[in-house]
């Protein structure tokens, strides 16, 4: 499977589509193709049993084009010749009768892109049996409890062609795993990304979801009320992803919709974000042929920059950062790698321990926290207001209430209502964990890379009473 | 070859490579969507997509494969290939399962449609969008929006059991937004709804909307927002309006009635439900004002087609009777599971994704009262309307929702606008407390509800009319 990963045949796709352009709308047009090859497989279980099993492989070309004023995009599957023809006759057809576009920014200049990405043979490989067999481990270290989840992987090769002469390619592969295991009402859960299907345990995954789920069982009710506490990888994951979608977006900077001001210290001087696709699991470049390079948006509290397509960059007099998402995607460039930097010491994985913190790193936190509640997962998570970016939404899989450094029992789910940006401004943050987990996103091929957290203040709402 | 020759050779591959069951969905659908953003057009995407994908099963266990080809070879590989993942999925078995029996059925269905909406000129639809914006902007509004999608949709079904079924299923719809800008917080104002309305209509639907009426007022709204009062904190008595009762069935009836989310099929992603299958036919799930349907067979509904992407014709049943929980949206393998005798609630998102449990047209039964009937019954409370954001906890139990704008009603009048309106409850409990009803529905169509790993996005109707429920926690904030 992974010999059709190479982008050279997305590259001629490409290439024969801008060619196809010219010769029928001749050397004005400004045409831009992106065109990507993707097969994932995902193996999903629930019950302990593999109850979905699916796999596809799907080549698609994307071509934007700009002919006098007006900008029409269009995509297919269908990439035989007629396909494209096809594709190139709808599209041209288009853009002579629809609307001007006065905010076009032109088409990326030729750039070359620092990294092709990232790839693991093995993991491009990976077999159905594979993934079974990592399921397989993970109910078995489940230990009688029921389990639920996923095992998939993804590669992704890319080109991209445009008719002022950008021309690049890139792959990548991608591999994850998140699971549940649920026994007497509780549930608990254990997620990772990476880029190899060798660094997915199913077994410690398995094990850490046990864990948690013996550690729920019985939770009290606690009342709402504003409450310290430790976030793990998973809950702070969330936080990430609010913050790049609604937050650091450049298109929601540039309409007033965001809090995010560059050049202010609006974070605790512990939060450095860096967004970094070329260097996670994403691909080099953007669906506008724009070169991806790491980008720190916060240093040390200070917001230093948002994140930007050609279109967003040119309101806003700067150029972009290579978040272009795809052109039919209404969102505007967000950050889709985005990480929270780790506090300094030993890179290395930390150790397992017993209990639902389930490792040292964030045991250390919970060791620190007088009255406070270990937090593993936020759960259907929705804006309220995306200026001050105030979210509700619940705890899921695990919360335990933490008295004197210890964990002390588990709590049933609470709601909550609570800006983002404000749980991490200036002094909020009174710890982070040393290692940084890379965490799948449930919707999109983005990661998410955190540490556990510790905050001052998390504003609980409501209990599982309403 | 036709469609209907590739998916038989899938099938036929996957029975030879040892499945004791196959089906075969060949899909071609054209995608349209336009936006215009503060009076020029933003966006405009037109997309082309086509495949077939295969469902095999092995013993007790399904594998899925799916490829963008449709020539006789590429099909038959995808059979085998889905063959092979199911028995794959044997290593780690579950329970015997199969298919709820039924007979194999031939048909063909299409969706009504008078204006075709992919004949429309551009320039009109691109007039249309830019002159709502240009309105709004005109009326207060910081940011305008508007938007359109259409998709049409064609698809051929076969299964090892003789189904040969053909639909072509035309969609489309639109919205409007306007959002007003102030110091501390943004305020939004949607017409019709806030994800726009969405049916299995022609451009007729779109006209029928009439965005150039609209534009104005929702303006003036969004910027009245800014400086109305806050939404109180406390309990009351509380009247939703249609749009946001879709909402409220959507989140707290209709998910929770999937049957694979009640059999833990979901557990680790989409969640499970309260509802325990013991309970069917006897639970109470609210007052005996609640009659809520499953009807894929409502003319023009977003939810609305012939037959599921099982093969299972269209048929109405009911969910909630009189307040009694009586059915679920289940599929041919679930039901099997539940011992269940129907399905037909099965659908994918495209050829490359599994078909699973969905909601089709889940809807409440209109009462005897009209909205001010409502409000002049109500000595004190609060109206609100139009959904602004969402959630409910993994068993579709402990909700928060908030809307885009309230009033206060006081001695059976509506008095001033509020903002940042929110209620917050538990679904039973809160249908429970439903005690007027109104008699002006309609069938909102959203086409963004999520679900499944890959995820995929399903298009769901929701018949909703106005509605009273009393002892309700409003103004929750941050």
């Amino acid at each position: 499977m992974s010999a059709d990963f190479t982008g050279g045949a997305e590259q001629d796709l490409a290439a024969r589509t801008v060619e196809l352009v010219r010769r029928a709308a001749g050397p004005a047009a400004q045409a831009e193709v992106f065109t990507d090859r993707v097969a994932q497989a995902l193996t999903r279980f629930a019950n302990s049993a593999i109850h979905q099993n699916v796999a596809d492989t799907t080549v698609t070309v994307r071509l934007r084009l700009h002919l006098d004023g007006r900008t029409v995009t269009g995509s297919t599957t269908v990439v035989d010749e007629a396909g494209l023809r096809g594709l190139v006759d709808r599209v041209i057809a288009a853009v002579r009768v629809c609307p001007p576009d006065p905010g076009w920014p032109g088409l990326t200049p030729p750039a070359p892109i620092t990294a092709p990405g990232r790839w693991d043979e093995a993991t491009a490989d990976a077999s159905a049996d594979d993934r079974a067999a990592r399921v397989r481990a993970f109910v078995d270290a489940a230990g009688g409890l029921e389990t639920a989840g996923y095992c998939r992987t993804r590669n992704w090769s890319a080109a991209f062609v445009n008719s002022a002469g950008q021309a690049v390619t890139g792959r990548t592969v991608a591999t994850a795993m998140d699971g549940v295991a649920r026994g007497g009402g509780a549930d608990g859960v254990a997620r990772l990304a990476s880029g190899r299907l060798a660094d997915i345990d199913g077994a410690v995954l398995g094990a850490r979801a046990a864990a948690k789920a013996r550690a729920g069982v019985d939770p009290v009710e606690l009342p709402p009320d504003r409450y310290e506490v430790v976030l793990e990888p998973t809950a702070v994951a969330d936080v990430l992803h609010n913050l790049a979608l609604w937050g650091f977006n450049g298109r929601m900077v540039g309409e007033r919709r965001s809090f995010a001001e560059p050049g202010k210290p609006q974070f605790d001087p512990a939060i450095t974000l860096v967004d970094d696709a070329a260097g996670g699991l994403g691909l080099p470049f953007d669906f506008e042929g724009t070169p991806r390079t790491a980008l720190t948006l916060v240093d040390a509290g200070r917001t230093t920059a948002v994140t930007h397509d050609r279109r967003t960059a040119a309101g806003a007099g700067t150029t972009s950062t290579g978040h272009a998402p795809p052109a039919d995607n209404p969102w505007g460039p967000a950050p889709s790698n985005l990480g929270l930097v780790p506090a300094p010491g030993p890179g290395s994985a930390p150790a397992e321990v017993s209990g639902p913190a389930v490792d040292a790193d964030t045991a250390d936190l919970v060791s620190r926290v007088e009255r406070g509640l270990l937090i593993t997962d936020f759960w259907y998570t929705r804006v309220l207001d995306p200026r001050s970016l105030v979210m509700t939404g619940l705890t899921r899989n695990g919360v335990w209430l933490i008295e004197d450094g210890a964990v002390v029992g588990p709590v049933r789910n609470l709601r909550f209502t609570q800006s983002y940006p404000q749980a991490l401004a200036p002094g909020a943050v009174l710890g982070l964990g040393r290692r940084a987990t890379l965490l799948p996103d449930s919707w999109n091929p983005s990661t998410w890379s955190a540490p556990a957290v510790r905050l001052a203040s998390w504003n609980f709402t409501g209990g599982a009473s309403g | 070859m036709t469609h209907f020759d590739a998916a038989t050779a899938a099938v036929q591959a996957a029975l030879d490579a040892g499945a004791r069951y196959a089906d075969a969905r060949v899909m071609h659908r054209r995608h349209e969507s336009m936006s215009a953003r503060n009076g020029e057009v933003e966006r405009l995407g037109q997309s082309e997509d086509a495949g077939i994908g295969v469902r095999a099963l092995v013993g007790s266990s399904w594998g899925f494969y799916a490829v963008p080809e449709l020539s006789d070879a590429a099909a038959r590989a995808a059979g085998a290939r889905a063959t092979e993942i199911a028995a794959a999925s044997a290593t780690v078995p579950g329970r015997d399962s199969g298919l709820i029996p039924v007979d194999g059925r031939s048909g063909s269905w299409a969706s009504p449609c008078e204006i075709d909406p992919l004949s429309v000129a551009l320039t009109d639809k691109g007039d249309l969008l830019v002159r709502a914006t240009e309105t709004m902007r005109a009326n207060g509004a910081d940011l305008a929006e508007a938007d359109y999608q259409i998709w049409d949709t064609a698809k051929w079904f076969v299964s090892s059991e003789g189904h040969r079924v053909d639909q072509r299923v035309r969609e489309c719809g639109g919205g409007i937004r306007a959002t007003a800008i102030g110091a501390d917080e943004t305020q939004r104002r949607s017409y019709p709804s806030s994800s726009g309305h969405y049916g299995t209509q022609g451009w007729e639907l779109v006209g029928a909307l009439d965005f150039d009426a609209h534009a104005a007022r929702i303006a003036q709204e969004a910027r009245e927002l800014l400086t109305a009062p806050q939404c109180p904190a406390g309990e009351t008595t509380l009247i939703l309006g249609g749009e946001q009762m879709a909402l409220q069935i959507h989140e707290s009836v209709g998910h929770a009635i999937e049957l694979d989310r009640i059999l833990g099929w979901e557990a680790a992603f989409a969640g499970t439900s309260w509802l325990d299958l013991g309970q069917l036919g006897s639970l109470r799930y609210g007052s005996e004002l609640m009659n809520v349907t499953i009807d894929p067979t409502i003319a023009g509904a977003l939810g609305s087609f012939g037959f599921d992407d099982e093969g299972t014709p269209a048929a109405r049943r009911d969910a909630v009777r009189e307040g009694r929980w009586v059915g679920v949206l289940a599929g041919r393998d679930s039901a099997a599971v539940a011992g269940l005798d129907y399905a037909g609630s099965v659908r994918a998102d495209g050829w490359s994704r599994l078909p699973m449990v969905r909601m089709t047209n889940v809807g409440l039964e209109p009462g005897p009262h009209t909205l001010e009937e409502m409000i002049a019954a109500t000595d004190d409370g609060v109206l609100m309307d139009v959904n602004r954001s969402w959630s409910i906890d993994d068993q579709r139990l402990n909700f928060q929702f908030g809307c885009e704008i309230g009033w206060e009603i006081k001695k059976g009048r509506r008095g001033r606008m509020l903002r940042n309106p929110t209620y917050t409850g538990i679904g039973p409990l809160f249908w429970r407390s439903m005690d007027m009803l109104s008699s002006e529905t309609f069938p909102w169509g959203t086409p963004d509800c999520g679900k499944g790993q890959p995820g995929q996005v399903g298009h769901t109707g929701h018949p909703a009319a106005p509605a009273r429920f009393t002892g309700v926690r409003i103004g929750v904030r941050g």
